[in-house]
């Protein structure tokens, strides 16, 4: 069948199964837009700026771990969606963007709405391709959802010239693609794993670190299985909430700069540390020479080599799939004679839960004033803590990963990475268009909403029914806690002066607005706010302008180097 | 420490600039680097010469093995190995200093390939060490322009890096 480079754009899409393209129309991609108009299998979703095209299809991604799409114009478009398509490699999320360009003879002449895309996206994409042929659009886009899928996911750009999309071949979709020079491991190597097992099994303080790898993998259930099987302690970073069930027993909460005093304590002082689909980020581990003076031996486990022995040495090193390695891990554990060490383990057990008590996630609540904490607690006992929630970055961000606990993965969307404001919204549409009639909250706050409050109007065209928790502290929060600890309490910029009446400014794009000022109102605002099935509903909440986010190791520092509450300060 | 790393890559636009935007981007040096396409026209063979600790080279070739178009990596200073540079030097060779400059040339078993009343352009091929004893011997006064390929490399007997 001959098309045209359009159609067959469109037509790749339907046979990758693509239910929603976010998108923003313009000059370069007019065919690609009349494309998608003459058929109905794959919907559009059109947003107010393709930064939130792409950070919604990051969200719909992160929430089902099908490949996102999102389709910009050449020039503006694509410049526009850079911080998305960055937040996204970051993160590893597997997309797919697709470009307008320029035509192939304007290339270079400086045309209206021209830039190099590729050049410009070149450092923060999994791969990029140019397409300057019509027969050649089919197997690109097979290549890109392959690359985008496959590995280390990741974001994929593919940038089509006008005259590309306008030419006409015929189309035949490949049924697979081979490419000689692109073949990522998934199954690990035996031996490691022998390795790797009878470390652990020897263990005597052996704790278990999973990141953002075991939710990118699906390998949530294989992870609980293990960390059953082993009885053994588990913490999981900020990108890898919901890879084991936070309200077991066995789980030690976050890790990190604003990890749990018992899940910073146990990683410093185990001694067989098993790293699952994790980078040990500055974030996570602290200042890397402090933790090297603890003797451990650390396993690491992760699709992507260059992850391993990248910030700390590594002892057993295995490349794989994390679900496809802990298969064969948990095999190997169950034939192997040896049973863990309980009586180490026992004290070991000991040991955490005399770190426990200390009960660091305590906070002092308030009849006067609303304490962000209890907003997230509230809103974890009124979804029943099986919402999906997004969130922005700034203390917010910290509060809903301390305080919502994840029990289930892909519930939890947020930048980790890269540290995007302005991601909680977009990510809150993606995932609901993915989940319809699922409650979807994104805990916000007033700074990062307005970074992307424009797709208020989106939500609206496309009644998604979101639930916006603005933790309203009218601060840069986070920035405005570092100037108090380290730069003398001086407060430079960190004031959001003039800020709209968000409940109105809600209404005023035709969705509900609340504003809630009294700790005994939460509960009810939320309660009402959920009971609005069909609904957005923007819930401004006036929370304590001076609250911090504890525990907290200052950059630089050990990672149990810990203020736990502002008593230590 | 100093590495060289040969790898082969597709053949298509922009990977070039994936390769030198890895290093740019994550801080990694390149004294230099050569590119050519191989027997086999889709391919390229590149070869890179870089210093850093085991730690960063261990990276710089996990780093070059993650791009989609890159096919292999091999740091072929590991073990036996040949490199070769190609040099163009054109020299001032007036008076004295022409016979001077000819027995220079013979003496490092280069080629004069050029020649004017003026000048001679000189060609020579050799390591790195080579090269520079050239330069040193002819000292600066006389050079009037220098051009050198950067290091091409290749490993001794049975090694090969092939698809």
């Amino acid at each position: 069948m001959v098309l045209s480079g359009a159609e067959i754009v469109v037509r790749c899409l339907q046979e990758e199964k693509v239910e929603y393209v976010f998108g923003y129309p313009g000059g370069a991609v007019l065919f690609l837009y009349d494309a998608l108009f003459n058929q109905d299998k794959v919907k559009h979703v059109l947003v107010r700026h393709e930064q939130a095209a792409v950070h919604a299809a990051d969200g719909f991604s992160r929430s089902t771990s099908k490949v996102g799409v999102a389709l910009v114009t050449s020039g503006p478009g694509a410049t526009n969606a850079v911080t998305g398509i960055a937040t996204a490699y970051c993160d590893s999320i597997p997309m797919v963007i697709i470009s307008g360009q320029v035509p192939t003879a304007a290339i270079g002449q400086d045309a209206f709405q021209e830039v190099d895309t590729v050049g410009i996206t070149r450092p923060c994409v999994k791969h990029t391709f140019l397409v300057k042929d019509v027969r050649e659009v089919a197997s690109t886009i097979k290549k890109a959802f392959h690359i985008a899928r496959t590995g280390r996911p990741g974001p994929v750009l593919v940038d089509i010239p006008k005259d590309v999309t306008m030419h006409k071949c015929e189309f035949e979709y490949p049924e697979d693609i081979v490419m000689r020079s692109y073949n990522p491991v998934t199954k690990g190597h035996q031996g490691q794993i022998r390795k790797a097992v009878q470390l652990l099994l020897e263990a005597r303080r052996p704790m278990i670190y999973t990141g953002g790898g075991a939710i990118l993998s699906d390998a949530a259930e294989q992870l609980t299985r293990l960390t059953r099987l082993l009885g053994m302690p588990i913490t999981n970073t900020l990108m890898g909430l919901g890879g084991y069930p936070a309200s077991d027993r066995q789980y030690l909460g976050m890790p990190g700069m604003h990890g749990t005093y018992e899940a910073n304590m146990a990683m410093h002082y185990s001694d067989v540390l098993l790293a699952i689909g994790a980078r040990f980020d500055d974030r996570v581990i602290g200042n890397p020479d402090h933790f090297a003076e603890e003797p451990r031996k650390i396993i690491h486990l992760d699709i992507d080599p260059s992850s391993i022995s990248k910030r700390v040495k590594v002892d057993v090193p295995i490349v794989g799939d994390v679900r496809e390695v802990l298969e064969q891990m948990i095999q190997q554990i169950e034939s192997a004679p040896a049973r863990p060490n309980a009586d180490a383990l026992e004290s070991w057990w000991k040991q955490i839960d005399d770190w426990r008590s200390r009960d660091c996630m305590k906070y002092r609540n308030s009849d006067e004033i609303i304490k962000p904490q209890f907003v997230v607690q509230k809103l974890w006992e009124v979804t029943g803590g099986d919402a999906i929630i997004t969130s922005d970055v700034g203390q917010h961000q910290m509060w809903a990963a301390q305080y919502y606990r994840f029990d289930k993965p892909r519930r939890w969307l947020n930048s980790g990475g890269l540290g995007t404001m302005g991601v909680g919204l977009p990510y809150a549409m993606g995932a609901q268009l993915a989940h319809p009639g699922a409650p979807v909250a994104c805990i916000t706050g007033e700074a990062s909403i307005q970074m992307n409050i424009q797709e208020l109007s989106t939500c609206k065209q496309f009644r998604l029914p979101i639930k916006i928790c603005n933790l309203n502290n009218r601060f840069l929060g986070m920035v405005r806690q570092w100037q108090q600890l380290f730069h003398g309490g001086r407060y430079s910029e960190s004031y959001m002066d003039s800020l709209p009446d968000f409940a109105k400014l809600a209404e005023s794009y035709g969705h509900i607005g609340l504003r809630v000022d009294k700790p005994g109102d939460v509960e009810g605002a939320l309660r009402e706010a959920f009971a609005r099935k069909d609904d957005l509903v923007f819930l401004d909440f006036q929370v304590d302008r001076t609250e911090n986010v504890y525990p907290m190791v200052q950059g630089g520092k050990g990672l149990t180097d810990m203020i736990l509450s502002a008593e230590d300060l | 420490m100093r590495h060289v790393i040969s790898l082969l890559i597709e053949n298509e636009s922009g990977a070039l600039s994936r390769v030198s935007g890895l290093f740019s981007a994550r801080g990694y040096n390149i004294e230099s680097l050569t590119v050519a396409p191989t027997e086999d026209a889709s391919m390229s063979r590149m070869t890179i010469v870089t210093t850093g600790s085991d730690d960063i080279i261990e990276q710089i070739t996990k780093q070059l093995n993650k791009l989609v178009d890159v096919i292999k990596v091999v740091d072929i200073s590991e073990s036996a190995h040949i490199e070769r540079e190609l040099m163009l030097v054109k020299v001032r060779a007036t008076g004295k200093d022409r016979d001077e400059m000819k027995r220079m040339t013979d003496i490092f078993r280069a080629r004069i390939i050029d020649v004017t009343e003026a000048s001679y352009v000189v060609e020579l091929t050799g390591n790195q060490a080579k090269l520079d004893a050239f330069i040193g011997a002819i000292g600066p006064d006389l050079i009037l322009e220098t051009v050198r390929s950067g290091i091409c490399g290749i490993g001794r007997g049975d090694r090969v890096l092939k698809i």
